[in-house]
């Protein structure tokens, strides 16, 4: 359940770390307990548009799947909006680094990459931004300092303490942040890399967006510590549990781990925790939960019109908003055709790129 | 009575080793557990300590003495009640004990694999009156590295032991003294996710070099060596890159058993998007592992633990790079064509001098990169000879040596007088008794072998 509010997510962190006081890590200095980011009226108008850039996107590439457009897995992130666009609001790109699993187009949108390119490699296309030769799961902006897009799962969270490594090495005050989900979350080497990012002092985030499902595993069927905060606590990385429903939590969230990391202090862990309301993938019957539990998460805690409440209360009108949802409309429309209208791949790119040198 | 203090095998796979120190001298009362000696090998400096109590006698090698055999009468001692039976033992004892048995050492299927042999052909694109130097296999892999390090701050090295340990091979000896702590770089015992942080440091744009500490344990890695490395720049449209290498020893060990001896030159030379180079001599172990870390492509570099102490001449010239994805003929021949690479190298070239010695005159040819593979090589020195025998240390099925064999049909079919023959190990996993190990894995008979089948002869 994607409840907790920040400041409730902080009061079970101190229950948490009672536990642990009685050890010696009593005195072991701990992040500030995170508030929700004071955002101003422009900020929340570009998280609202951001957030609504992602749904109406990732409801367009639905559609676009339904009609034999785009193949194989694609793995949508609606419901999980405010993760991505309250983390990545905080990074300075070209500088800080990004890297994810598969569920990846809401995290490219939300640095501001066209998304045509994106659509377009969905369809597999020339113009898409792997070239067509990536599809869902495996796109990447190296300017951006966008990592990906990886496709087995865990995989992501070693190679970010890579790029942690990478900035330590090169000393150029850059922090990683590596997505990954509930369910990666069980894999080994995720383990194998806390150990060393802590070890080592990595400037690393490790965010675990927490959807409530591992395909279709819950997280308590799934993992003997549910609480996936606490995950990092026998490699001293520090926890912090974030409601991921709300942009303004995640952000204030993020702004308290950056800082840390800044500070020297190594890696930090958040689990945030939000929800997906579709299936894992486009095949997913989602015969293990019910339609009235992913209704309600909708009714209570939808992101977006989270952000549509702040956005009210600091005197946005219903009218600016709605321009703002017509322009989107529009934005991903285009998108759409030009992904379904630009060429495909020509044949001789098949051979192109699988080594970067000659021999 | 006096006991035999004899050199004791301190490794799989020492046959010698330097007395360095002796912490006792003639007439010193030891108890068991007393240091005797520290003994260096080509891996590491170990103490030696008696196992059980009496009186030094004759001290028999002076401190300082290279190359004593294992085996060797190095002192003596009086055992308490005159004819105790004592021997001493290594320390640490995780090391192979070796006791007074060691005549007796039974031989195995790797010391047949382990040849002197060297190429009869110089690499014709160095001048003429170039100087050599004796270099060992293992000190040619540090050069490279420590040279591509003084060159590329982006270069550095990570791996288990690596950097305070001086390299459980001890192939990175010195690095750390040189490069310090930033840059040579001891992980936990975590292959996967050091693999991990390799490849990601890669693609933010460093040279990673992730050593392990045999290819056995990478397979514990092989989802980011195949799926994270190989794969990125194909899979970003070539966007995005990863630039790293993986090396480390493969192949059969001595008596290490199946779970550390197999060799995965075919597996890695499977997958599309890898470069996979596997050198035989010092000369290629230098040059191909400086061309591989200045290579933008991700590289796994197979070496063999068997030939790190072997010694072979190194051109001393500033910077030797070799190009990657050409095959060396080592030796010129016009009857029968071996094929070979890495250790496999030298066994082809002792089964061509046998050859020769019976009127067969064979062309020895080391593939030195895997993928690519320089087919056009082989293709061309089969239509000399028309007779091929690939010599694989490596098990049959799927291996390079089939590869070769497909290659043979479908390209060099009209100049075949034979089918093509592969010598490779036997089909099982590596076995631990010394004479099931030696009838599993290849030698230089079973190459003389198929060359004369090859040859009707």
């Amino acid at each position: 359940m994607a409840k907790p509010t920040t400041p409730r997510a902080a009061s079970a962190k101190a229950k948490a770390a009672a536990p642990a006081a009685a050890g010696a890590d009593h005195n072991r200095p701990r992040p500030e307990t995170p508030t929700d980011y004071k955002a101003s009226k422009e900020e929340l108008l570009e998280f609202y548009r951001q957030m609504v850039l992602i749904r109406r996107f990732e409801e367009k590439a639905g559609q676009l799947y339904g009609l034999g457009f785009i193949g194989g897995f694609c793995h949508l992130y609606i419901g999980q909006e405010a993760v991505a666009v309250g983390i990545q609001s905080a990074l300075k790109p070209g500088k800080d680094s990004v890297i994810t699993g598969y569920r990846d187009h809401g995290h490219m949108l939300a640095y501001g990459i066209d998304p045509k390119v994106i659509m377009a490699e969905l369809t597999g296309r020339e113009a898409g931004i792997s070239r067509g030769k990536g599809g869902s799961m495996h796109m990447f902006s190296v300017e951006h300092k966008f990592f990906g897009g990886h496709g087995i799962v865990g995989a992501q969270v070693s190679l970010g303490a890579g790029l942690g490594f990478a900035h330590k090495y090169n000393n150029d005050g850059g922090v990683c942040v590596a997505y990954f989900g509930d369910g990666a979350a069980n894999q080994g080497q995720v383990y194998e890399s806390f150990n060393m990012a802590e070890l080592w002092k990595l400037p690393i985030i490790f965010v675990i967006e927490n959807n409530q499902y591992a395909m279709g595993t819950s997280v308590n069927r799934a993992s003997s510590e549910d609480q996936l905060y606490r995950r990092g606590e026998s490699f001293r990385i520090p926890g912090i549990q974030v409601d991921g429903m709300d942009v303004l939590a995640v952000r204030g969230a993020t702004e308290e781990a950056l800082k840390w990391v800044q500070e020297g202090n190594g890696p930090i862990l958040l689990e945030m925790k939000t929800y997906r309301y579709r299936g894992h993938s486009m095949s997913d019957p989602a015969k293990y939960r019910s339609r009235e539990e992913v209704q309600a998460m909708r009714d209570k805690s939808d992101p977006i019109e989270g952000v549509k409440k702040y956005l009210i209360e600091a005197g946005v009108s219903e009218d600016e908003i709605k321009v703002i949802d017509q322009d989107i409309r529009k934005v991903v429309a285009e998108a759409a055709d030009f992904a379904e209208t630009s060429p495909e791949p020509e044949l001789a790119e098949l051979y192109t790129d699988v080594l970067v040198e000659q021999y | 009575m006096g006991i035999e203090i004899k050199m004791p095998a301190l490794s799989p796979t020492m046959e010698e080793g330097t007395l360095a120190k002796w912490l006792v001298k003639e007439g010193d009362e030891v108890k068991s557990g007393d240091i005797l000696a520290e003994i260096e090998t080509d891996k590491a400096t170990m103490e030696f300590e008696a196992v059980d109590e009496g009186k030094i006698g004759q001290i028999m090698i002076a401190e300082g003495t290279e190359g004593v055999k294992v085996g060797t009468v190095i002192a003596t001692m009086a055992g308490e009640g005159g004819d105790a039976v004592a021997a001493p033992t290594a320390a640490p004892a995780a090391a192979a004990p070796k006791t007074d048995e060691a005549p007796k050492k039974a031989e195995s299927g790797t010391s047949k694999l382990a040849s002197e042999a060297k190429a009869t052909v110089a690499d014709p694109a160095l001048p003429e009156g170039t100087e050599y130097v004796k270099t060992t296999v293992r000190e040619a892999l540090r050069d490279a590295m420590a040279e591509e390090m003084r060159k590329d701050e982006r270069v550095f090295v990570m791996g288990e032991e690596v950097a305070e340990y001086q390299g459980a091979y001890k192939v990175t000896q010195g690095l750390l003294d040189e490069f310090g702590a930033k840059r040579v770089i001891d992980t936990p015992i975590t292959e996967y996710g050091f693999a991990g942080i390799g490849a990601g440091a890669a693609m933010g744009g460093l040279r990673p070099v992730i050593e392990f500490m045999t290819f056995n344990f990478a397979m514990q890695a092989i989802d980011h060596i195949i799926n994270s490395a190989a794969k990125t720049n194909y899979m970003s449209g070539g966007q995005m890159r990863c630039p790293i290498v993986f090396r480390g020893p493969n192949g059969a060990a001595s008596r290490v058993g199946a779970q550390h001896s197999q060799n995965y030159g075919p597996w890695y030379a499977a997958v599309p998007g890898l470069i996979v180079i596997a050198p035989y001599d010092a000369a290629d172990a230098k040059g191909l592992l400086k061309a591989a870390i200045r290579s933008t492509d991700p590289v796994v570099f197979l070496e063999n633990e068997l030939l790190y102490g072997r010694s072979f001449d190194v051109p001393k010239v500033d910077d030797y790079v070799l190009p990657i994805g050409k095959a060396r003929i080592m030796r010129p021949g016009k009857d029968v064509t071996l094929v070979s690479y890495s250790i496999g190298v030298g066994l082809a070239l002792d089964a061509a001098e046998t050859l020769a010695a019976e009127g067969i005159d064979a062309e020895v040819i080391d593939l030195r990169t895997l993928r690519p593979l320089d087919t056009a090589t082989v293709l061309e020195s089969l239509k000399k000879t028309n007779r091929l025998v690939v010599v694989e240390e490596g098990w049959p099925t799927c291996s390079i040596a089939s590869e070769i064999a497909a290659v043979v049909m479908e390209k060099g079919f009209d100049d075949l007088d034979a089918p093509v023959l592969r010598v490779t190990n036997e089909d099982v996993p590596l076995p631990y008794a010394a004479n099931l190990e030696k009838a599993a894995l290849i030698d230089a008979a079973r190459v003389v072998e198929a060359a004369k089948k090859v040859c009707y002869k």
